[in-house]
């Protein structure tokens, strides 16, 4: 049987050099989007699962484990910050710090249970894991069930910043976005990075050379819950509220659409699909269920036809690595 | 030195226009119409509230007067998140003016707090909670047609004073539920009753069996459905197959509209008692109304309270827009024109907006009729008693609305 | 006491529900080697079926219990055809990812046409009314949900245990080749099966349709539920996944007498322990 990203992967060896070259175009095109009619609103919140997604798939792109459950981490992240900065009053800073270390709290205690089996058990777990959050965030008082945490206060973000201002709120979204990037690009280029493709690769030979495979598999997951949990919490500011719609299935189920579209393992891939999975929402949401239907041919589509997704396709006929 | 003149005077001009544009009235309005379109609340909301729109816009004759109203409708689907994105792109994008119906309580307060924000109007008819004009009023929400204060002491008031003294509440898991089974209960207490117990059943539940045998298991006299739309429905149904009814519990739907009895068909609904602002066959301006909404609805339907509500409430606005001369594209400023005027239609009758965003009418405590009764297709209701303005919602005295502290 | 055997009932028809779906998917992942995220959908489509027998050609409850899951069972064999074919020798993961794709798409097309409330049907004549049993009342249609069900997951598990044909699958499971080698057609095999557990979804839908209405979302909730279920009982075994299905159906229907507070979560709070205990699920075999 061969593993899921195996036939996702370039051909050449990664260079380095020409992710840093769209690194840095990324950036760019980011930093002129105000100057563009395109609508702020919209590639804030693109940006937050835009690296939901990076954090997604640094686990399945890198680890070779699918998480069918990553809204528990969003959602995390969106409640805790939301609580904070609306009820404890704490400015966005602690704010964002309260709901990271929650959702690092969570992938810890989740980790050791979904690590145990592989596959495609693992991705059931992590859905039903999931689904056992949500029961819960639904019935607990402070997230307000049904109704969500509305009108949060975005505040000023180390006193200085005021958020509730347009472009102050979109420089502070990109860079924290770029700030989450950067930390799962150096993360996989690490040596950290390298044992965890050699565990997607073959397990059984990882242990034999005497690594602790079941450490760096609940390192990777505890890393991808914080970096999502990061993501939800960003959210808040854009769109002040937490609601249960964060920790759906549908949600994880979207998660993965972004990266499968982008491309599974690539490093860009997952902004390309989650801008893509985004602006299907965003622009087409006058089709009603239709946007269902669109998403779902999406998937079939990218299962059955290019599994390599765009950014891991046109790499693949360019030889890059990107 | 001349030209020093000329670029003073240019520069008077762009200043004075631009102030112009600030403040500038212009004919042009653009209506949202954002309701539950698809889900359990779509037949006492969703198409319909759009077609009431369109008929408030026909009716106010301002199209002759050249205005250009324009109405778009959404799908928050229930969620709260869904509305607030919706409204932000309508406010953001769309230039919307005006959201209108938003039912679901959950959904309209917090599209409440972004149209404050954006300093929009939102005239509320479909939502419920009392909180809109007490502790979460904004001086740019007006909630038109009811809510759970008046269910509260129209059903809840009199079945307790007729002898159901004891009560156990079935209530939907948001918003809309937890103030109707507050504002009940005070109700219940305040005419002498006791209130036992509660269960809470998440919104759009299908089985409900397993909370009505806790509420079967309580003994309670009163069973109140603190639900509404289809959860209503499928709890009477539910309730009647459990043998629930026949073993001498009553229920009490706080919350019915004419489509549920319709779909509950009379056999299964008769002799419930419940409280609504409006009814089709109150008199010849509803049956008027009525009438013409029923040719152009979709299934035929006739038009529930919170249609009523949306047409009413439109027509309001378009008489203030009128008086005000043009659109300032200033919610608060319109809202407190709205304030200002007495309110005069010919589905509510006469009435006023009080200073917290609450329109008063009288309510009715009706009763479903038995088919016997019945003479035709709709003929549903039968008038038990007419509650007052002043005691079918909160006095200004009660309200905790900031806006009433100067 | 009465709300005590009253909530016990209502678990056991969630359990029905449970152990059909998942001995559908247990039967899928057994031949497949493919965790069937369409599966709630498919149930869906089962209860459907039913209302359009009803609506458009007036064929009522009893009927639809044999057409609709035949009906279900050939579009999902057309599915397994067009589409999960082709993934044969890839991650069983992609097969996760096809039929949860699937799901939405199915999900999303009726929703746009009956949106997402429900619509009624009605309970059949003969099964209408309740018995009061003097310890508890009972509905007639929910005691006979329970005991079709029984039948059927017995019927099943014969089916495949038991008879020269189940033998043959059980073989292709374990080795297809060898079976293929005996002159079996194991690809058609593979379809019979797939068309096999849909139907056993279409049918607990049928079930379901008086009891929880038909609606586009039913199957969307229920289904992680059914995983749960799964995992606890292990993936590959019938008898696990009958047995897990019905007595989770009773534990939720205890915790809602006790502690209703957490009936919702008392199923994943299981599989938690579970996986903490034994890996593998109760029943399982290491993988």
């Amino acid at each position: 049987m061969t593993a899921m990203t195996d036939d996702t992967l370039p051909v050449t060896p990664r260079t380095i050099r020409d992710e840093m070259i769209a690194f840095a175009v990324m950036t760019l095109l980011l930093l002129i989007v105000p100057l563009t009619d395109l609508y702020p609103f919209f590639v804030m919140q693109a940006l937050c699962f835009a690296l939901l997604a990076c954090a997604f798939n640094l686990l399945i792109g890198y680890g070779g484990l699918l998480s069918f459950g990553h809204a528990m981490f969003l959602g995390t992240g969106g409640y805790v910050t939301a609580h904070a900065a609306k009820v404890w009053g704490l400015p966005p800073e602690l704010g964002i710090l309260a709901g990271v270390a929650a959702s690092a709290a969570l992938g810890a205690v989740t980790g050791i249970v979904a690590i145990r089996r592989q596959g495609i058990y693992f991705a059931m777990i992590t859905l039903a894991l999931s689904q056992l959050i949500y029961f819960i965030y639904l019935e607990s008082p402070f997230t307000h069930g049904e109704d969500g945490i509305q009108g949060i206060p975005q505040g000023h973000l180390f006193g200085i910043l005021d958020l509730s201002k347009s472009i102050v709120l979109y420089y502070v979204v990109v860079f924290n976005f770029l700030l989450g990037f950067l930390i799962i690009f150096r993360a996989i280029n690490s040596p950290f990075g390298e044992v965890l493709k050699s565990i997607r690769e073959n397990e059984q030979r990882a242990i034999s050379l005497g690594y602790k495979t079941d450490q760096y598999k609940l390192l990777a997951f505890i890393l991808s819950g914080t970096l999502a949990g990061f993501a939800g919490s960003l959210k808040v500011f854009v769109v002040q509220n937490a609601s249960l719609s964060d920790v759906e299935v549908s949600m994880s189920g979207l998660i993965v659409l972004m990266t499968l579209v982008g491309g599974l393992g690539t490093v860009f891939g997952p902004v390309i699909g989650a801008f893509i999975i985004v602006a299907t929402q965003q622009y087409l949401a006058g089709f009603g269920s239709w946007v269902t239907v669109i998403q779902g041919s999406i998937f079939v589509a990218c299962v059955l036809l290019f599994r390599r997704g765009i950014v891991g396709e046109v790499a693949h006929y360019f030889r890059r690595s990107l | 030195m001349k030209r020093r003149k000329f670029a003073t005077l240019l520069l008077g001009t762009a200043l004075s226009l631009s102030a112009g544009l600030a403040f500038a009235q212009d004919k042009v309005v653009k209506i949202g119409s954002l309701s539950d379109q698809s889900g359990l609340y779509a037949d006492l909301g969703g198409p319909g509230s759009t077609l009431a729109a369109q008929m408030a816009v026909e009716d106010s004759g301002l199209t002759a007067k050249g205005w250009k109203i324009d109405i778009i409708a959404g799908d928050h689907q229930n969620k709260p998140d869904i509305g607030v994105n919706i409204a932000r792109h309508w406010f953001d994008v769309d230039k919307v003016d005006v959201i209108v119906d938003v039912p679901n309580s959950g959904v309209a307060l917090a599209v409440s707090n972004l149209v404050k924000e954006k300093n929009g109007i939102l005239l509320d008819s479909g939502a419920g909670t009392s909180d809109l004009t007490n502790a979460q009023c904004t001086p740019n929400t007006i909630h038109w047609t009811y809510d759970t204060y008046t269910l509260a002491h129209g059903t809840g008031t009199a079945l307790t004073k007729s002898g159901g003294n004891t009560w156990f509440f079935l209530t939907a898991d948001y918003a809309f539920g937890a103030a109707l089974e507050r504002d009940t209960t005070a109700a219940v207490q305040a005419a002498g009753g006791k209130v036992l117990g509660g269960v809470k059943a998440p919104l759009s539940t299908a089985d409900f069996s397993s909370f009505l045998l806790q509420a079967q298991a309580c003994k309670a006299k009163i069973i109140g459905l603190a639900n509404a739309g289809a959860d209503t429905t499928n709890s009477i149904k539910q309730a009647a197959e459990f043998g629930i009814t026949t073993s001498g519990q009553k229920l009490a739907a706080l919350l019915l509209f004419i489509t549920d009895v319709h779909s509950l068909g009379l056999k299964t609904a008769q002799g419930l008692n419940f409280t609504e602002t409006f009814y089709w066959d109150l008199n010849d301006g509803t049956r008027a109304f009525a009438k013409r909404f029923q040719e152009r609805a979709k299934n035929h339907s006739m038009p529930t309270m919170v249609h009523a509500g949306v047409y009413s409430s439109l027509l309001h606005y378009f008489k203030a827009l009128d008086a005000l001369g043009g659109n300032p594209h200033d919610g608060a400023k319109v809202v407190a024109k709205m304030k200002e005027m007495p309110t005069d239609d010919p589905l509510f009758g006469k009435g006023s907006i009080e200073p917290n965003g609450r329109t008063l009418h009288p309510a009715y405590l009706f009763e479903v009729k038995s088919p016997a009764e019945s003479k035709g297709p709709w003929d549903y209701y039968k008038l038990v008693s007419t509650i007052s303005a002043d005691d079918a919602f909160t006095p200004l005295a009660k309200s905790t609305c900031p806006l009433l502290k100067k | 006491m009465q709300a005590l055997y009253a909530q016990l009932l209502v678990g056991l028809i969630n359990g029905s529900f449970y152990a059909l779906l998942s001995l559908g998917l247990a039967v899928i992942f057994g031949m497949l080697n493919i965790i069937n995220f369409a599966h709630g959908a498919l149930y869906m489509m089962g209860a459907f079926c039913a209302y359009f027998l009803l609506n458009i050609w007036g064929i009522g409850y009893w009927w639809a219990l044999l057409i609709a899951p035949v009906a279900v069972g050939i579009f999902g064999m057309v599915l397994e055809r067009t589409m999960l074919k082709w993934l044969a020798g890839l991650d069983h993961l992609y097969g996760l990812l096809l039929t949860f794709g699937l799901a939405l798409i199915i999900q999303g097309i009726f929703q746009n046409y009956f949106g997402s409330s429900g619509l009624p049907y009605a309970i059949p004549d003969q099964l209408r009314g309740g018995t009061n049993l003097g310890f508890m009342f009972l509905p007639i249609y929910r005691g006979w949900v329970v005991v079709f069900s029984l039948i059927v997951c017995f019927a099943t598990w014969y089916l495949i245990e038991r008879t020269r044909l189940g033998a043959y699958l059980r073989a292709a499971t374990e080795n297809p080749t060898l079976v293929r080698a005996f002159g079996v057609n194991v690809p058609r095999m593979i379809t019979l099966t797939y068309g096999l557990g849909v139907g056993l979804a279409a049918l607990a839908g049928v079930l379901s349709a008086p009891i929880n209405q038909v609606r586009p979302l039913m199957g969307e909730n229920i289904i992680i539920v059914v995983f749960a279920v799964v995992v606890i009982g292990g993936m590959g075994s019938i008898m696990g996944s009958i047995i897990t299905g019905f007595a989770l159906g009773v534990i939720e229907g205890l915790t809602k007498y006790f502690y209703p507070e957490a009936s919702n979560t008392v199923v994943f709070v299981l599989m938690v322990l579970v996986l903490l205990v034994k890996p593998t699920g109760l029943t399982g075999r290491a993988a």
